[in-house]
Formats: C-alpha cells, structure tokens, sequence
C-alpha cells in the first residue's frame, strides 16, 4: 500500500484537568486508508479522536501538549481557524444526531454555513452527498420532511451525509456503528469502504471484527497509550506485545 | 424452591405502597379541586355581566350596568405588548449570555437576577415612579403618569423570568447537537442562533407566557405608575388596566360594579389564555418540521 502521510502525531499527552488521559502518543495516520483504533472502554480513543478536530476545545480544564499536523500544518497553530478545521476534518458521533429540521435542511446546513453553494447548486450538492452516504434512494420522495423520522441507520447515513457536505479530506468516526442493528451497520461498512477513496477515515470501535473488516490500519489504546500501532493485518495475526494479543483473543477488556 | 407465597415482609410493602399511593392521589385530586373552585366560582359570578356591551362600552356612572371596560382592555394588552418589547429581548439575550458562559461574573449575574425576581412587584413600581413620573410631576402636579411607564415597570418585573427559563432551557438542549453542529465548522453564534435556540423555543416561549400571565395581573407596579383612568386615553397617559378596573371595580360602592369585578376578573384570565393558546398555535405553525 502506498502511504501518503496525512495527519501525523508527535508526542501527544492530553489531561482532563489534573487527569491525565493520554500519554505520548506517537502515530501516522496514512491519507485515503481506514485507520481503526481499539481497545478497551475508558483507554483514551475517543479523546485522541476528539484532538485531531479540537473537540475538547470546549472542555473546562482540558490541557493538550505534543503536536498534531495535518498535512504538515499544525493544528494548534493561532493562524489556524478552529471552524476551517472541523470542516477539513469532519465527524461522526456514536448516536446519530440529525438536526431537527427537514432532510434536506440537514444537508443543506453546513454548505450554508460555508457559503459553498446555493440555488440549483445547493440542491446538486445535498443530492450529491446523499448518494454518496448511499441514503439517496431512500430519502429522495421526502427531502422536505423531518430528518426525525428516519430510522436509526438511514439517521446515521444521514449524519455521514452531512459530514461529507463540507467537503472534507478527513473523516472521523467516533464508534458510528454502535447503536445500530447489524444490517445498517453492514451498510455503513460498505460505505466506509467506499469512501476511503476520496477521504481518509480514522474510526473508533468497540468491535473487533469490523476493525479487521474496514481498515487497514490499527491502533490500540491501553490505559491512554498507544500499546501498537500497525497494519491491521499484522495487528490482527501476529502482534507484537503481548497486551494486544491479549484483547483482541478477549484474554481480557 | 422459589418462595412466591405472601410473606409478611411483601405485606408490609403492599401496605406502604397503598398508603403513599393514597396520599399522592388525594393530593392531586385536592390541588385540582381547589383550582377548579376557583375557576368555577369565578366563571359563575363573572358571567353575570359577559355581555357586548361590557366589551365595547366605557364605564358609565350613570347607569352602572350599561357600563364597560373597554379602555381597560385596551390598556392592559398595550401595556403587556410594552412589557414584551422590552423584557424578550433583553432576557432572551441576557439567557444566552449566561447559559453560555461560566465563572464569576455570571454567577454574580444569576445571583442578581435571584434577586431581581424576588423583589415585590410594588418595590418596582415606586422605583418606575421615583425616577420617570416623580421629576416631572415635581414640575407639573398631578401629572406625569403613563401607560409607557407601567409597561416598563411590568417589562423589569419580566426580565428575569424571561432570562432564566431562556438560560434553563438552553441548558437543557443536548451536548450531542452542540458537538454536531460545531464539528460541521459552524461558529459558536451561529450554532447558538440556528440550532440551540430553535431547539429550546417551545420551552422558551411557555417560560414567556407565564411571565406574561403573572405580570398581566400586577396591580401593585400600575398603581403609582398609570394611575388608572375613566377614559380611553393615549399610551403616553393615564391608562386604564384590568387589574386596576378590578380593583376600583370591587371596592366601588355600587353593587352592579361590585359585581362587574368579576366579570373584569373573569376577562383578565380569559385574555391569558387565548394569548397562551396562540403563543402554542405560533409556535407550531412557525417550527420548521
């Protein structure tokens, strides 16, 4: 596989005010492949997810060192625009979260936000995300109903949808799949794979199997420090530490 | 074996549980019967006078019963629209400010506005007439009295109601839209403006009407303020209002407009509640989806 560095991490340690959360991370996260990280609950995942978009900006006594570069730009730099980064990096939660407005209000938010399109382009372009997050067929009779109605997996679809309307290059998934049944999560799967050719997805999850089926690349957290990191394969078959091979033959986690 | 027969331990529960389950029920049914006695006796001794005339006439010293309260109506929703234009947006504004930060100065806001709402509703209206109608009414006795002035008065008294069921119900509207809006890039403001804010509106505008109702019904604040009137006069003047004509209605001498306080009492409540139903109507045609 070809690797073109895209978001590299140097040194990262992240406290909750006196609790410190991560300790020295150090990764590359290769450009237009499925990274997955795994591990236990509570190991750090979903913060180190939350840094690469400065999620935990927000958070009371959240405290960061180390750097994060995206494309060989820090992120943390002053000159760097929180807002201009979130839609470079987009992101999906755990349980979907539709805005209450219609679907295509949904879609149409973040372009808005933006000034990226509008008019006939707008309408091009929610058809456009849409089809990508394979929700189109479903939705399209209905565009101007509540997004609430959706089911579960159509709401998730819809949230990628809205992510990928921003046009960004990274996609972060927080555990996407986790409160849905398996045939949507089959789907989202699918979607997944699919996007890595346009975006690069950096995914957490709780399940061993879909990190194996999706990515090419695994990380696992223990206790907030990156234990191993490599290609999912070699993760899967033969890891190198012990503590790996201990969770992922559910020896314990 | 599994024990499944009445043990005197699950007697015991049975008979707590009746016994709250008692207390809870006959609270509620007294609560309720309370109220409805009040509406029921109001509705019955009001509906006397429910005439149109009562609606379109002032009153008539004269002939008591051919009389009205017209200019009270009138004065009363003018002085509500002016306590709305002052008090939404400076408590809905105010609201944001504090549901969206934290530290010292907003929990020295939050305190002060503990404060502001515990202040009786008189206090407010002699500070209105201390330093709006006491200076002009030095200069020229006798006047100075206005329907601007109550309407501020009743705007204050609404302030921090209005901003802390804004600052409660914003708090109330998940993390999980926040996060979903700002991850998309969207700045603070605009989250606030176009996704918070819609989402907390129906609580919003509920917290609003029931201020509304609790100062529509204010006597104390109009009394050194609008001063009352037999006529129906400009805003910037004595003005009439339905507590007021409530008040001077039940402590009149004459019995027909002793008995006209009720049907002023009766039109007071039922002005609430079609402004709580239409408020409720808004709101739902207004929603987006």
């Amino acid at each position: 596989m070809q690797t073109v560095p895209c978001v590299t991490v140097k040194n990262v340690s992240f406290w909750y005010g006196s609790n410190q959360a991560l300790f020295d991370i150090n990764m590359t996260i290769p450009q237009h492949a499925v990274t997955a990280f795994i591990g236990p609950s509570g190991c750090g995942k979903s913060t180190f997810l939350r840094c690469i978009n400065r999620m935990n900006d927000r958070i009371d006594g959240a405290k960061m060192t180390g750097t994060i570069q995206l494309n060989d730009q820090d992120i943390r730099e002053k000159s760097v625009s929180v807002e201009a980064l979130r839609r470079t990096v987009g992101m999906v939660f755990q349980k979907p979260v539709p805005f209450p407005m219609s679907i295509y209000d949904n879609i149409a938010f973040g372009p808005r936000t933006h000034r990226l399109a509008s008019g006939r382009m707008l309408d091009e372009l929610v058809e456009k995300c849409l089809r990508d997050a394979a929700l189109w067929d479903e939705v399209k009779d209905k565009l101007k109903s509540s997004a609430m109605a959706l089911s579960g997996g159509q709401q998730q679809r819809l949230c990628i949808a809205r992510t990928l309307s921003v046009s960004p290059d990274v996609i972060l998934m927080d555990e996407p799949c986790s409160a849905l049944d398996p045939n949507s999560t089959h789907r989202i799967e699918e979607l997944i794979t699919r996007l890595k050719t346009d975006y690069t997805v950096i995914i957490v999850t709780h399940n061993l199997q879909q990190a194996k089926r999706i990515s090419d690349m695994t990380g696992f957290f223990l206790r907030g420090e990156l234990v191993e990191f490599g290609p999912s394969e070699t993760v899967f078959s033969t890891p190198t530490r012990t503590e790996t091979d201990d969770y992922i033959n559910g020896r314990f986690g | 074996m599994t024990q499944l027969a009445k043990t005197p331990v699950l007697l015991q529960r049975r008979v707590t549980n009746a016994l709250f389950q008692a207390a809870c029920g006959l609270s509620a049914v007294l609560a309720i019967t309370i109220l409805g006695y009040v509406l029921w006796f109001l509705f019955r001794q009001g509906i006397t006078y429910f005439k149109p005339s009562f609606f379109t006439n002032l009153p008539d010293n004269v002939n008591p019963a051919l009389g009205g309260i017209k200019h009270s109506i009138i004065g009363s929703l003018n002085l509500l629209g002016i306590a709305l234009c002052i008090s939404l947006p400076i408590g809905i504004l105010s609201g944001v400010y504090q549901a969206e930060s934290s530290g010292k100065l907003s929990n020295l806001v939050r305190f002060l506005t503990d404060v502001l709402n515990g202040i009786p509703s008189i206090v407010v209206g002699l500070f209105v007439y201390a330093i709006w109608i006491l200076p002009y009414a030095l200069k020229h006795p006798g006047q100075g009295y206005s329907g601007v002035a109550g309407g501020t008065a009743l705007g204050i008294m609404m302030i921090p109601l209005v901003m802390r069921t804004t600052d409660e119900m914003l708090r109330l509207v998940p993390q999980s839209l926040w996060d979903a809006s700002l991850a998309l890039g969207t700045p603070r403001w605009r989250t606030m403006l176009l996704i918070v804010l819609p989402a907390a509106r129906n609580g919003i505008v509920t917290g609003v009407m029931l201020a509304l109702a609790r100062v529509s019904g204010e006597t104390a604040p109009l009394l050194f303020t609008v001063l009352g009137n037999e006529f129906l006069g400009p805003i910037t003047g004595p003005t009439d209002a339905l507590p007021l004509r409530l008040y001077k209605y039940a402590t009149s001498s004459d019995p027909v407009q002793n008995s006209m306080a009720w049907s002023t009492a009766l039109t007071l409540l039922l002005i609430i509640l079609i402004l709580s139903i239409l408020a409720r109507f808004l709101t739902r045609a207004g929603k987006r989806i």
